[in-house]
């Protein structure tokens, strides 16, 4: 078996049955190199500069030295002491050495199977698999990982992972060892990466981001040098102020943006594809350098999510985004479609929720006039308080500036209120939000379990509301900004039936006799 | 919602403004010459904190409301932002009972109840003791119930 990710994404030759680990296992013996590998590289840095600096005192050398080897000696004992089995009920992980962890996830609570293999582990052939379930992600915590084991392995655990409905011991049973194999049911390819997509990369600002992270990073060095280029930088400027040398800055950022992101587009979405797999899971799969394949179990899709920045809207572009529960927050786990163009959006987000038509093109109904005027204070006043803010206290170029981006401001509030709608179908609650990057939502009615229902001082005084309706998938809560009062209750009282009526009458009601009746 | 909430809220209240404003009144006894801003700021902070501390507590306590049903659990919180929550019964994964060391002080409690949402907690604040119990018990056997949590 070559790397998953390169398989056509058939299932091996014999389907259906894949055996529990009954027996505890380790991680693959490879990981004593390959983790040092993926976090050494983080450690070279301070190593080189200990090495380096100074006339290679001996000490230098002992101290590095010193570090590689803790280094290894902490994979070595992270290898040792972790253990994982799967049996017929549950996955087991048992970690750590100075504080034990004993991780147990309820096999039936599986939701999603994330095989994330970075450059590290594809050298040694190997695969992190991470089990989410359908607890939401607390910040921190990152649900079950195994990193890592070998990418057939990670493919079998996927494979086991997901079945569902197939009770193992009575497949066992019926197959023997050398048992037909019955006819391989083929994945369906829903949707894969076009080369013609790369005309989004650009637009989704992907470059500048970049750009902004390799530069968090090197400041840091920079710091552990005891440099500190941008405060110089800032102070220079402050002392010669000049705006050719600001708008070459911004020249220069914008290009080495544009230039960088189509490698990062290629990087991230190479070898692309979403497919329906015969067990009942949507699957993506991509990267070119760390290949990730994310499986999703499709009952457990909520709904979708069509994002557009604001580039790539004008470009009539979209990503696709799931609304389901189990998956991690880290580097987009629920994509199903990276920058292109919006029919093909329309069109994976029909076919991945298996309707006619695709619930985030429904005619959204416009929100109340007053929305507008919100959205404009919102965006335009912090501009004019920072601009009055550095009249008063900075020097006197400096308040321009902000007096330049209000209009800009006025433009995304304007946009702002555009974009905000909302739509109910017999299965779908629709709601758009931003302008930056608009967020179309189609969220399953069912999958909606209560309201957050927020009226500030300023909405109750024009009317309006924030409705939110929680849910267990994607953020926990979706939002319908700014909606007016009546239309706002009438259309959560409609999308969930009876589960606010029994309140919008008890608030017409004296609420006094009903405290009283709690004392 | 128990009328000692309103006490609650006070002395909540009170201590938050009372955090910002000790230091302040430290620092301006202690140094030499205080800026005039210092004395301006700390004024400030004592006018917004008496006013705050007066208001909030009767204000907040007149919006709060809670209520539940067989179906459902509703509370209405908040004072300038008002704010509804509603959770069905069925979606209900836990229950929780609170005592701050001021509530501890008044007798009184926090009903916290979550569901699979991490948007969703309904916190039911402010009740008496035994209400919570009664309350807490209530919804456990409602909750058992019901199967399945919709994740």
């Amino acid at each position: 078996m070559s790397t998953p990710s390169e398989v056509p994404a058939g299932l091996p030759a014999a389907p259906e049955f894949v055996e529990p680990l009954q027996e505890w296992h380790r991680l693959h013996v490879r990981m004593l190199v390959v983790r040092p590998l993926n976090e050494g590289v983080a450690m070279l840095v301070p190593i080189l500069v200990l090495l380096f600096t100074g006339n290679g005192e001996k000490w230098r050398l002992v101290a590095s030295g010193a570090t590689v080897a803790a280094i290894l000696a902490f994979s070595y004992l992270i290898w040792r002491t972790t253990r994982y089995r799967i049996t017929d009920d549950q996955v087991e992980l048992h970690t750590g050495l100075l504080t034990r962890k004993q991780l147990a996830v309820p096999r039936d609570r599986i939701r999603t199977v994330d095989l994330t293999s970075k450059p590290g582990h594809r050298i040694f052939g190997l695969s992190a698999v991470r089990i989410g379930t359908g607890q939401q992600d607390v910040p921190g915590t990152d649900g079950l990982t195994l990193d890592a084991v070998t990418q057939q392995e990670a493919e079998r655990l996927r494979l086991l992972l997901l079945q569902k409905g197939v009770a193992p011991r009575t497949a066992q049973a019926a197959e023997g060892e050398d048992a037909e194999p019955a006819p391989v049911p083929e994945s369906e390819v829903i949707s894969q990466l076009d080369l013609k997509w790369l005309k989004f990369a650009p637009l989704s600002l992907s470059g500048l981001v970049a750009i902004g992270a390799v530069f968090g990073v090197l400041s840091n060095y920079a710091d552990d040098l005891g440099l500190h280029p941008v405060q110089d930088l800032w102070e220079w400027l402050f002392e010669n102020p000049s705006l050719a040398l600001f708008a070459g800055f911004l020249v220069a950022l914008a290009v080495i943006g544009l230039v960088l992101s189509i490698p990062l587009y290629i990087l991230q979405f190479w070898n692309y594809r979403l497919t329906r797999e015969p067990d009942g899971t949507l699957r993506v799969q991509r990267g070119l350098l760390t290949t990730r394949s994310v499986s999703v179990e499709e009952q457990r899709l909520r709904g979708v999510d069509v994002q557009e920045p604001l580039l790539v809207r004008a470009g009539k572009g979209a990503k696709l985004a799931a609304v389901t529960t189990g998956l991690g927050s880290k580097g987009e786990s629920n994509l199903l479609l990276p920058p292109a163009p919006l029919s093909v959006a329309h069109q994976v987000s029909r076919d991945v929720l298996k309707v006619g038509d695709d619930p985030t093109t429904l005619r959204l109904r416009k929100h109340p006039f007053a929305a507008l005027r919100r959205s404009m204070f919102r965006h335009v006043l912090p501009w004019v308080v920072i601009a009055v803010g550095l009249a008063v206290w900075a020097p006197s170029w400096a308040w321009p500036i902000p007096v330049a981006v209000i209009p800009f401001a006025a433009l995304v509030g304007w946009d702002n209120y555009r974009s905000l709608g909302n739509a109910l179908d017999e299965r779908y609650l629709v709601t758009r939000n931003n302008s930056l990057v608009r967020s179309t939502v189609a969220l399953q009615r069912t999958g909606i379990i209560g309201w957050r229902i927020q009226r500030s001082f300023f909405q109750r005084r024009s009317g309006l509301m924030t409705i939110g309706a929680t849910t267990a998938a994607g953020a926990g809560i979706y939002h319908v900004t700014d909606v007016g009062e009546s239309h706002g209750l009438a259309l959560a009282d409609e999308a969930v039936p009876d589960l606010l009526r029994p309140f919008l009458i008890d608030s017409t009601v004296d609420d006094q006799a009903e405290r009283n009746d709690w004392r | 919602m128990s009328p000692k909430s309103v006490l609650l809220w006070t002395m909540q209240a009170a201590l938050f403004w009372l955090v910002l404003l000790v230091p302040q009144l430290v620092v301006f006894l202690l140094v030499d010459e205080p800026p005039t801003w210092e004395f301006v700021l700390m004024i400030a902070t004592l006018v917004v904190g008496i006013v705050h501390t007066a208001v909030e507590p009767t204000w907040r306590y007149r919006v709060h409301r809670w209520e539940t049903t067989p179906d459902a659990v509703y509370t209405l919180s908040g004072w300038l932002s008002q704010e509804w929550r509603v959770a069905p019964v069925s979606r209900i994964q836990t229950i929780d009972t609170k005592r701050g060391p001021f509530q501890q002080m008044l007798g009184l409690s926090t009903v916290t109840v979550t569901t699979a949402s991490a948007a969703g907690p309904v916190e039911i604040e402010g009740l008496e003791h035994e209400v919570a119990q009664r309350l807490v018990v209530e919804l456990t056997n409602t909750t058992q119930a019901t199967p399945g949590d919709a994740t």
